[in-house]
């Protein structure tokens, strides 16, 4: 049974998806900063991730971006094979709802339309990146980040080989971290993707620092890893805005895929205090 | 933790300057002209070249930020720092013309760092992602040039009881660094 969506329903949701995640930090994001304030040993730490909390309850309050850098519009949807999309073209909905929400929303235009800059002006903005999964069904979710680049610039891929093993993995996720230091916005959160290829590995880290904090990985080795590289992150010392302290990291997340017999691609993808995604269903 | 309260109007005082040390909590009023990658750029450029600019910077304080739009009512949107190291090649350049101290966020080590230190200028760190708060500390927003560039104009803020920390002092102490090592187990 095909499912008939018109592409002014995505364009809309975006719209909103875009504002929402721009005045309200996720749930557990904020409950981790919380908790952070309670462990956290260094008293101008503590007193930064205070100033943090508290800047998200005035922006949901008053209704403003958590942030300035409103960042690149990440757009992950899961499509039911059965949805047939009318009205449009899918892709442009998107950037409309991107474009329409950044204007209602009063948020920072953080795009550019040529990234060489050779271009003057640079026109015809794309203003989203976006990721389709498409899956058995009729139903569509759409998880949706604005992703600031103070952390994303800060992320690593490295092509590993077998042998390397769990112990290069580890290494650098703790090299990543210590070179971004106060740059990626500490306390961050960590997304490690690990196998597929040069490009699976860097998507499989977005999606991994765009699961919550409260969701752990299924497999219970890489739960068990999961825990213990946020314990050696944490351990860096860099600590809340890089000023020194415990709490470097809110959460550490893997994700995996198969790979070749012959490969271990790693990728680290930073997010800071502020990843800013929410999820809605069409 | 006691707050050091730095004040300046025209330009910012050398004495003020001299007492601060690294990891120094302080709260900062006066004028500063906003920086980001483009501004920056375009500014070195002119200097470069020995064409005017539109402010001098003379005693000033860069902030590196680049605004969200204000909601009606609102004098700056969102308003925290931007990673200063992209601009760390631009401003030795700066310094020369006069800038006395930079507010961003994020670490400056090696080349970056004593480019500040050779000029006797102050890194101050804001923090970064406090956007909603750190815009009620900006009592005024005008563009005082580059108006092209949108949120990478050059604008003057006036700032008051705006927090940040020191991280570079003038006898060249790095607070991220001495933090890290304290902080680190071994």
């Amino acid at each position: 049974m095909i499912r008939e969506i018109d592409v002014a329903t995505l364009r809309d949701t975006v719209a909103r998806l875009i504002v929402e995640a721009n005045y309200n930090i996720p749930d557990d994001i904020l409950q981790a900063l919380r908790d952070a304030v309670a462990r956290e040993e260094s008293e101008i730490g503590r007193r930064t991730l205070e100033q943090l909390v508290r800047n998200y309850e005035v922006a949901a309050a008053e209704r403003l971006p958590v942030c300035q850098d409103s960042g690149v519009a990440v757009v992950m949807l899961e499509v039911g094979q059965d949805v047939h999309w009318s009205g449009g073209s899918f892709q442009e909905a998107i950037f409309e709802g991107v474009r329409d929400g950044t204007k209602s929303g009063y948020l920072r235009w953080s795009v550019t339309g040529d990234p060489t800059r050779m271009l003057k002006p640079a026109g015809g903005d794309a203003p989203a990146v976006i990721h389709v999964d498409l899956v058995p069904g009729s139903d569509v979710k759409i998880t949706f980040a604005s992703k600031g680049f103070g952390a994303e610039n800060m992320s690593a891929l490295k092509m590993f080989v077998p042998a390397d093993g769990v112990a290069a993995i580890t290494q650098f996720v703790l090299d990543t971290v210590d070179r971004a230091g106060a740059n990626a916005c500490p306390p961050i959160i960590v997304g490690v993707g690990v196998g597929g290829t040069f490009e699976t590995a860097a998507l499989l880290a977005k999606k991994a620092v765009l699961r919550p904090l409260d969701v752990r990985h299924p497999r219970p080795d890489l739960c068990r890893l999961e825990a213990e590289l946020l314990e050696r992150v944490n351990g860096l010392g860099i600590g809340p805005q890089g000023l020194g302290g415990r709490i470097t990291a809110l959460g550490v997340n893997i994700e995996v895929y198969p790979t070749h017999i012959a490969g271990l691609p790693v990728a680290v993808n930073l997010g800071c205090h502020s990843t800013r995604r929410i999820s809605a269903s069409l | 933790m006691s707050v050091i309260h730095l004040t300046w109007n025209t330009g910012v005082n050398n004495a003020d300057l001299d007492r601060l040390r690294a990891g120094d909590a302080v709260e900062l009023n006066g004028r500063v002209f906003s920086f980001r990658d483009a501004t920056a750029a375009r500014l070195t450029r002119a200097l470069d070249a020995g064409e005017p600019i539109p402010v001098s910077l003379e005693n000033q304080i860069l902030y590196a930020v680049g605004p969200s739009p204000p909601k009606p009512g609102q004098i700056i949107g969102s308003a925290g720092p931007t990673t200063t190291a992209r601009m760390a090649r631009f401003l030795p350049t700066l310094f020369a013309a006069g800038v006395r101290a930079v507010i961003g966020k994020g670490e400056l080590h090696g080349d970056e760092m004593s480019g500040f230190v050779k000029s006797g200028a102050v890194y101050f760190a804001a923090i970064g992602g406090l956007g909603a708060l750190l815009a009620k500390q900006i009592s005024s927003a005008d563009v005082a040039g580059y108006e092209d560039l949108g949120p990478e104009a050059l604008y003057s803020l006036e700032v008051s009881a705006f927090p940040a920390v020191v991280i570079i002092d003038r006898t060249g102490r790095n607070f991220h660094e001495t933090a890290r090592v304290q902080w680190r187990r071994r």
